[in-house]
């Protein structure tokens, strides 16, 4: 009898889960085999997808780049430093987060706009479009995904303490050195775990690269947008492969996660 | 080498932690920066190693100014209370870190750690990492890193105050012998007066952000400055209106010149010390350690009258300084009447 509880509970939770997550996920991939291989090949032999592909990993990899080297920095300043505003700071760190991605890429439209965005308008002048254009969409998913980097490293700076780096400093270390050497050493799994979610969203952001992109087909259009144009086309197949394809990405980055989370866990128990 | 630091002011916020401290330390001696927990001693030890900056003041090390150095400049060696061992590098790695900053050749290098890990007798050790060896064997990697740079001054905060009591007090031991070996000038901080008594040539008291007073183990002991000093290194107890402390009193079973009577209000034996309070009309009843033997010779039992007299060459001190009262660990529960429970604390004062 005193087993009967948890047994429930877990059907509950399981059968949750399959119905919201697994099951439909899984007709994502069954779905995009539906009429064998053959259409499958035929959606990645198609240029406006293969471009669509191209600029999402563009996206997705300037985003990861910029948000490691910046919240690696930003992180290092929440937790080390002590400043007026601090933590005005840390609360705007988790803005991204709260706020609708749709929001984000019209504020940022709002800025960027080459017609009367604020810097928009002098950037326009000198050539540089942001919006409808590669830029704004790096700008909108790197703004996306900002805070899963920061996130992640904070605490392990938090746990890790200055002692470290004071002793590091003691012993000649100068400040790059010590950055590299111990900072970097202690946090890299915090690190390499916000990477992957960073990447993870970064992939399958949709509403705000929506917004800034202009959806033009074949030049501003990310694999995101372009499911659901094969989708409202009524090229199932098409649509199911190119999701099925994010979808992958995404199962492969929290396999990793939950690996790395294993290995930690192994480590400090 | 020797430091000197002037007219040192260091504030957190509204928090004075010194106020206007000047200290000189002699080359080759061994000192202890002593006082309570939060009374400045170890914001002293980081403005020393650079690991803070002082508001204002000046510190020199071996005759030049290292006020505005960076830490990495100041030839420093520096031991944390909780090691701040490398977590991701070797033992031997660790103890190698300052000689790779430096880029020193490699052979040199491996010759120096493994001399270094001999000296702590860690040469067992060098390929395992900092979580396999327990605390005392990692403060002893954590020495021998900061010695592997040849600092010109070596610096422990608080350096076996996370090791349980044996462990302590065999690196104490052991930390004395090395001093003696290596004669680095070295300053470490502490908040237990036996292990300052028992280690350091040279003690500075420090309580407030002040110093109390500075000298010799024994100069401390046998002519402390005020109450504070005289309280913090040992049990004081009131006699006549004067501090003493209770091994420095006389019990006499007759009476004579200038002895207080009194009568036994309490006996509590513990090992080889017999500690008995005795009321005294009027004042706070006086505390005072006799062995067993004298004890038994006096053959004094509770309700006795016996009689009271300073020990022949007794420090003491007027009581009616109000310097004392705040932070002097044991003199508050002397004053209020509580001299047995002042005597059973005071062997380790903590503030």
């Amino acid at each position: 009898m005193a087993r009967r509880g948890p047994v429930v509970l877990r059907a509950v939770v399981i059968a949750y889960l399959v119905l919201l997550v697994a099951w439909p996920v899984s007709l994502v991939f069954t779905g995009a085999f539906a009429n064998g291989l053959a259409p499958v090949l035929d959606t990645f032999r198609d240029p406006l997808v293969l471009n669509a592909l191209r600029l999402t990993a563009i996206a997705a990899g300037w985003a990861v780049v910029l948000n490691t080297v910046f919240g690696v920095g930003v992180a290092l300043l929440l937790v080390r430093r002590t400043f007026p505003g601090r933590r005005l700071l840390a609360a705007l760190v988790d803005l991204p987060l709260a706020v609708s991605p749709v929001v984000v890429g019209l504020a940022i439209a709002l800025v960027y706009g080459a017609r009367s965005g604020w810097l928009g308008v002098p950037l326009a002048n000198v050539g540089l479009d942001i919006i409808y254009s590669t830029p704004g969409i790096v700008l909108a998913t790197t703004f996306i995904a900002l805070p899963l980097v920061i996130r992640e490293i904070i605490p392990v700076l938090e746990e890790v303490g200055t002692e470290q780096e004071q002793a590091a400093r003691s012993l000649g270390a100068g400040p790059w050195t010590t950055f590299r050497r111990i900072t970097l050493p202690a946090i890299r799994w915090g690190l390499v775990y916000g990477v992957v979610l960073c990447l993870a969203r970064a992939v399958g952001e949709f509403g705000a690269v929506k917004v800034v992109s202009g959806n033009l087909i074949g030049r501003t259009q990310t694999a995101t947008l372009t499911v659901e144009e094969l989708y409202m086309n009524f090229d199932r197949e098409g649509a199911f492969a190119v999701a099925a394809t994010l979808a992958s990405v995404s199962i492969i980055a929290i396999a990793i996660v939950g690996l790395l989370r294993a290995r930690t866990e192994r480590r400090t128990s | 080498m020797s430091i000197e630091i002037r007219d040192v002011t260091k504030t957190f916020g509204s928090f004075t932690a010194l106020d206007d401290v000047s200290v000189a330390i002699r080359p080759g001696s061994l000192t202890a920066l002593l006082g309570p927990s939060g009374g400045g001693k170890s914001t002293l030890l980081r403005i020393i190693a650079g690991l803070e900056t002082a508001d204002s003041g000046v510190v020199t090390i071996d005759g030049a100014d290292a006020t505005r150095l960076p830490p990495q400049k100041r030839g420093v060696g520096f031991v944390f209370q909780h090691y701040a061992a490398f977590p991701h590098m070797s033992v031997a790695r660790n103890v190698a870190f300052g000689l790779e900053i430096r880029k020193r050749p490699r052979e040199e290098v491996r010759a120096r750690v493994d001399e270094l890990l001999r000296l702590v007798h860690l040469e067992q050790f060098g390929d395992r990492m900092p979580s396999q060896l327990s605390g005392g064997q990692r403060q002893r990697m954590a020495l021998a890193r900061a010695l592997a740079v040849e600092p010109s001054v070596l610096l422990l905060d608080e350096p076996f105050g996370a090791l349980d009591a044996k462990v302590r007090k065999e690196l104490r031991d052991w930390l004395r012998r090395l001093h003696d070996e290596v004669h680095v000038t070295t300053v470490f901080v502490t908040h237990d007066q036996e292990e300052a008594l028992e280690v350091a040539d040279e003690i500075v008291v420090i309580s407030q952000g002040r110093v109390e007073q500075t000298g010799s183990p024994d100069a401390l002991y046998d002519r402390p400055a005020n109450p504070f000093v005289m309280s913090f290194l040992g049990p004081v107890t009131q006699l006549g209106g004067r501090l003493v402390r209770p091994h420095d009193i006389e019990v006499l079973g007759i009476e004579v010149r200038d002895a207080v009577a009194g009568v036994v209000a309490d006996i509590q034996r513990v090992g080889n010390e017999a500690r008995v309070r005795v009321g005294v009309g009027g004042a706070p009843p006086v505390a005072v350690v006799l062995t067993r033997a004298e004890l038994r010779a006096l053959g004094a039992r509770v309700g006795d009258t016996v009689w009271l007299r300073l020990a022949a060459g007794a420090a003491t001190l007027p009581v009616d300084d109000a310097a004392v009262a705040p932070s002097g660990p044991t003199l508050p529960a002397v004053a209020g009447g509580e001299g047995g429970r002042a005597l059973a604390g005071a062997s380790s004062p903590r503030g």
